[in-house]
């Protein structure tokens, strides 16, 4: 099997034993982007000389009989909303283009301290506001399972690659959804952790109560090593929570749920769900029970006022977030001919460098924060959060877990949704309640829809600091489907 | 924009009652920025105290500085003000190219620190006044107007940013509206503002500094006609950088709004600009046309949660008042009212008693302090603080004084080589040669020569006319360059020429 088959855990093992160098891995895995990259388009940048580089550096430190961790010489793709001190950070969008940071996210600088090394910066919706990544400001990134389609968004690109053999790892950020979805429509594992729980700083702002960097791979176990490898306490961010990471990677290994108790979130399903998505639901949670688990059907009424409530807080916070991009000190700037007034020109740039979700997001988190327009607006949305949050707690009273589908479709067709906002926000439907709620959540594929030969996602919901649960519910039924596909649901996925 | 007309003060008060609003930001000497860990050191090179999260890089997070939270609960408690048991920052959104984030992280309704007072002392009464809330919040960084006439936005060619400042943690006290200050409104503004500068020092939390802008203050004022029971509209005036100029601008604004009162017009709700060289305020912008702030908390800090036993602690370790200090150190001294109220406007307080423990006698320190190096800075523009002598060297002069080595004349010119750089004060006699003649043999020989010289003079004294001693007791002192003791010299005059008083 060539090396950009394996899973993360065997070629963090492979090196680790000196079977194959972090060069040789950083490869086939370059080899293999020049190969597929004109067809997906998964990133925004690559520079194969800085990555051999970082390759080389770990051999180099491996051969000193450094200690490092169980990824150490894994390539990585990095969602470009993360800071990269040797790469450009443009959060796909035009008033960043060409910005290179002076220093790395928490997230990328843990996984560089471990030794992955960074393979490239992934297409993403600009700001990470969308579900398909065609709001980048570059280019549109393409589902591999079928090039018509989308892989699903904000982090289309983290997904697509990992997707498509380019990447046994990526990164990604969960504002509402932006890794289960992409996940659910590529057939691969996203895991949206408890918020505070991996570090926000270095993540470029878009909701800032909301955002949450994840892992992608293309299994559970491999999730699970990514997972722990970067989360934990940060005192650079304020919100970062301070307890040791949930056991997930001994939970992804261990995936006995017998006596686990399931709930079934009642609201998320019937009209505006795909047949095909809702059968491998139905199916997956008829699985987990024939593993022991108890399934009971859970009522929480307020998660359908979940969708409006984030379409205001988090365009209210990305209103503010999103002013320092003020032409001043980096970044695009328009219109300085020495005639022009500092506003202006910060008008001139804003107008430019924004795309249009961008600024559609923008205008109405000002709206919403307006004077005479707060309680109404963002206020009333604080209130309706809390309720959810109220309800999920309520829930995990009765059940260990609540289980879903990711999201109410497969991947839908480029160009299909892009005229049709509120048809595009249907997508994370599901998945917001978890990010109000700050709770764990995860999609791990569950089949293909038959109406389309897509990829469905089941999406496992756990209370905050709960992590391992979803790695244990999701490592089970993963298990049990393999067994029965005879493999993993990716290597269904046409040949690209 | 003119100043327009004022009405003289006393006819102003004639017909107007005032009430005063303060607002006062502090900036605190933390060692490091509010959210980052950059230095705060006052001066260092533009933009060399600047890091991702105080230039609000992509990504960059702020971290809340605990120790500017805990100066803030303290200077909370000086004020006697209940402290928040929960309470977030806010995020206020502005536009304005030297606050990096284009928003400032501030608290908006839920300040650490609300509902206290501050008692001030006014010609010998007491007015307490109603502090509102105390919170905490980030400095901008500091723009420079380049190429216009005036310094101001307006009119300049470009303008530069210096970001060192931007993030330096600011605290905001808000006093209540004070009413009932009728004429002596001047007076307790400025009392008020010296009164919280020094309750800031003897915290140690900040350096107070007005002309370096670490302590600045608006001040709000409206007017309402004499027996009226609702209140004016108030204006806000900025840019008011000395306790002087406190006063000034209170009064000013108290003239100009009683002429456009009386003259039938309204006053503009907006906010001003107080000018040093004129004393007059000018109007800034209106504050209809004022943003829409759009205060919410902020999402990148936790809430502050100040544990009621720390708070307890904080308080039980509060060090001692200025107030309570003062009626203290003035039973110890025994000095007046008007005494202690002169050194306290002078700010010679800590002065005084420095110069007490460094063994003066307190109405010695007290001469010393309030006259002459008092003069010496009003000519030469330094605060007293400022002088180039310590209270220690200031307890020497008094001591040499007081054994006799030196007179007060003597003692001035200590004073001024000290101040001039030439030394210590023992140093300063020995090179200059000051100590008072009391060696009899040259006093005598001194006078011997004198007498010869004004023959006339001492005939005239022989013969009775003892007033005329005072010319040759003058050509003594002169003669020893001020050294002689001038009393022992006349006696001796007296006796060489067998005369008597």
């Amino acid at each position: 099997m060539s090396l950009i088959r394996k899973t993360a855990a065997q070629l963090g093992s492979m090196i680790a034993a000196g079977e194959v160098s972090a060069v040789e891995v950083a490869e086939a895995h370059l080899d293999r982007m020049a190969e597929v990259e004109p067809k997906v388009q998964a990133f925004l940048h690559v520079d194969r000389e800085v990555t051999l580089e970082q390759a080389r550096a770990v051999d180099a430190r491996l051969r000193a009989g450094e200690k490092l961790g169980p990824l150490a010489g894994v390539p990585i793709a990095h969602k470009d909303i993360f800071t990269t001190r040797d790469m450009p950070t443009t959060a796909a969008s035009k008033i960043l283009e060409g910005w290179r940071p002076p220093y790395d996210a928490t997230v990328t600088a843990r996984l560089r301290e471990a030794g992955l090394v960074i393979l490239g910066k992934t297409n993403l919706d600009e700001f990470a506001m969308g579900s398909s990544t065609e709001n980048s400001a570059y280019h549109v990134t393409r589902n591999p399972w079928d090039l018509t389609r989308v892989p699903g968004g904000s982090s289309g690109g983290s997904s697509a690659a990992v997707a498509a053999y380019e990447a046994p790892l990526s990164t990604g950020t969960d504002t509402g959804g932006s890794i289960r979805q992409p996940a659910s429509v590529t057939g691969i594992v996203g895991m949206k952790p408890t918020y505070g729980g991996s570090s926000r700083y270095g993540l470029i702002a878009f909701a800032s109560s909301l955002d949450t960097p994840g892992p992608f791979a293309r299994n559970v176990l491999d999730a699970a090593l990514l997972h722990e490898a970067f989360s934990g306490h940060d005192p650079m961010d304020s919100t970062s929570i301070d307890a040791p990471v949930p056991s997930v990677v001994e939970a992804a290994r261990n995936p006995d749920i017998a006596g686990l108790r399931v709930g079934v979130v009642k609201e998320f399903s019937g009209e505006g769900y795909q047949t095909g998505v809702l059968a491998r639901y139905h199916e997956a949670v008829k699985l987990l029970e024939s593993l022991g688990a108890t399934v009971v059907e859970v009522s929480c009424p307020s998660f359908t006022t979940a969708l409006p409530a984030y379409y205001l807080i988090a365009p209210s916070e990305c209103s503010s977030n999103l002013a320092r991009f003020d032409a001043m000190r980096y970044g695009l700037r328009v219109g300085d001919d020495g005639s022009r007034s500092a506003e202006e020109v910060m008008a001139l740039t804003r107008a430019a460098g924004f795309g249009p979700e961008v600024k559609r997001r923008i205008m109405l988190g000002t709206y919403a924060l307006s004077s005479g327009y707060y309680d109404a607006y963002y206020g009333q949305a604080q209130k309706v959060r809390t309720v959810i949050a109220r309800e999920f707690e309520a829930a995990y009273q009765q059940v260990d877990v609540l289980v879903s589908p990711t999201t109410p479709t497969t991947a839908f067709a480029i160009g299909e949704r892009a005229d049709d906002p509120m048809a595009m926000y249907l997508a994370d439907l599901c998945t917001i309640p978890s990010n109000l709620a700050g709770n764990a959540a995860m999609s791990v594929p569950c089949g293909l829809a038959d109406e389309d030969g897509l990829p469905v996602g089941l999406q496992i919901m756990a209370p905050v600091l709960a992590d391992d649960r979803c790695y244990r519910v999701g490592a089970a039924i993963e298990r049990a489907l393999e067994s029965r596909w005879g493999g993993s649901l990716l290597s269904q996925a046409p040949e690209l | 924009m003119t100043a327009g007309t004022l009405m003289p003060y006393d006819e102003a008060l004639e017909r107007f009652e005032p009430v005063l609003g303060l607002e006062t930001h502090v900036e605190l000497g933390t060692r490091s920025k509010m959210f980052c860990g950059c230095k705060t050191t006052f001066g260092a090179p533009p933009n060399t105290q600047v890091c991702p999260t105080c230039l609000a890089l992509p990504g960059a997070l702020p971290v809340a500085n605990a120790m500017a939270i805990e100066s803030t609960i303290r200077i909370g408690l000086a004020l006697n003000c209940s402290i928040a048991e929960w309470c977030r920052f806010a995020r206020k959104n502005y536009f304005y190219p030297d606050m990096p984030k284009n928003y400032q992280i501030s608290q908006y309704d839920e300040p650490l620190c609300f509902d206290g007072y501050l008692d001030v002392e006014v010609n010998g009464e007491t007015v307490r006044i109603g502090i509102e809330r105390v919170h905490l919040e980030e400095d901008t960084g500091k723009s420079t107007h380049v190429g216009g006439a005036t310094g101001r936005i307006h009119g300049a060619d470009h303008s530069i940013v210096d970001y060192n400042r931007a993030g330096i943690p600011l605290v905001e006290i808000v006093t209540k509206p004070i009413p009932g200050t009728d004429r002596l409104a001047p007076d307790v503004a400025r009392a008020y503002v010296t009164e919280l500068r020094e309750i800031m020092r003897s915290l140690g939390v900040s350096d107070v500094r007005m002309e370096e802008g670490s302590l600045r203050c608006d001040v709000n004022v409206s007017l309402m006609p004499r027996g009226a029971s609702e209140w004016g509209t108030r204006t806000e005036t900025k840019n008011v950088n000395s306790l002087r100029s406190v006063e000034r601008a209170v009064r000013s604004e108290i003239e100009r709004q009683a002429a456009v009162l009386a003259d039938g017009g309204t006053i503009v709700q907006e906010t001003r600009h107080f000018h040093e060289d004129t004393g007059t305020t000018t109007s800034g912008r209106s504050k209809e046309e004022a943003q829409d702030y759009r205060y919410f908390p902020e999402p990148d800090l936790v809430p502050i949660a100040p544990d009621p036993a720390w708070v307890a602690e904080l308080k039980a370790a509060l060090p001692e008042l200025p107030s309570v200090r003062r009626k203290r150190l003035q039973a110890e001294w025994g000095l007046s009212d008007l005494d202690m109220q002169a050194m306290h406007n002078a700010d010679a307080f800590d002065l005084v008693e420095a110069t007490v423990a460094a063994g003066a006698p307190a109405a010695d320190a007290r001469k010393w302090w309030m006259g002459e190096l008092a003069r010496r800075a009003n000519e030469t523009g330094v605060p007293l603080a400022e002088l180039a002598i310590t209270p220690a060297q200031v307890a020497r002069v008094t001591e040499l004084v007081a054994s006799g080595a030196l007179n007060d004349k003597l003692a001035r010119e200590v004073l001024e080589g000290v101040l001039g750089g030439e030394g210590s004060p023992d140093e300063v006699v020995e090179a200059r040669g000051l100590q008072i003649v009391n060696d009899e043999g040259e006093l005598s020989a001194i006078i011997d020569k004198v007498l010869a010289d004004n023959a006339d003079a001492a005939d005239k004294v022989r013969a009775g006319k003892i007033a005329a001693a005072g010319a040759l007791v003058g050509g003594v002192m002169r003669a020893s360059k001020g050294k002689a003791d001038a009393a022992r010299a006349r006696q001796l005059i007296l006796e060489k020429l067998g005369v008597s008083e």
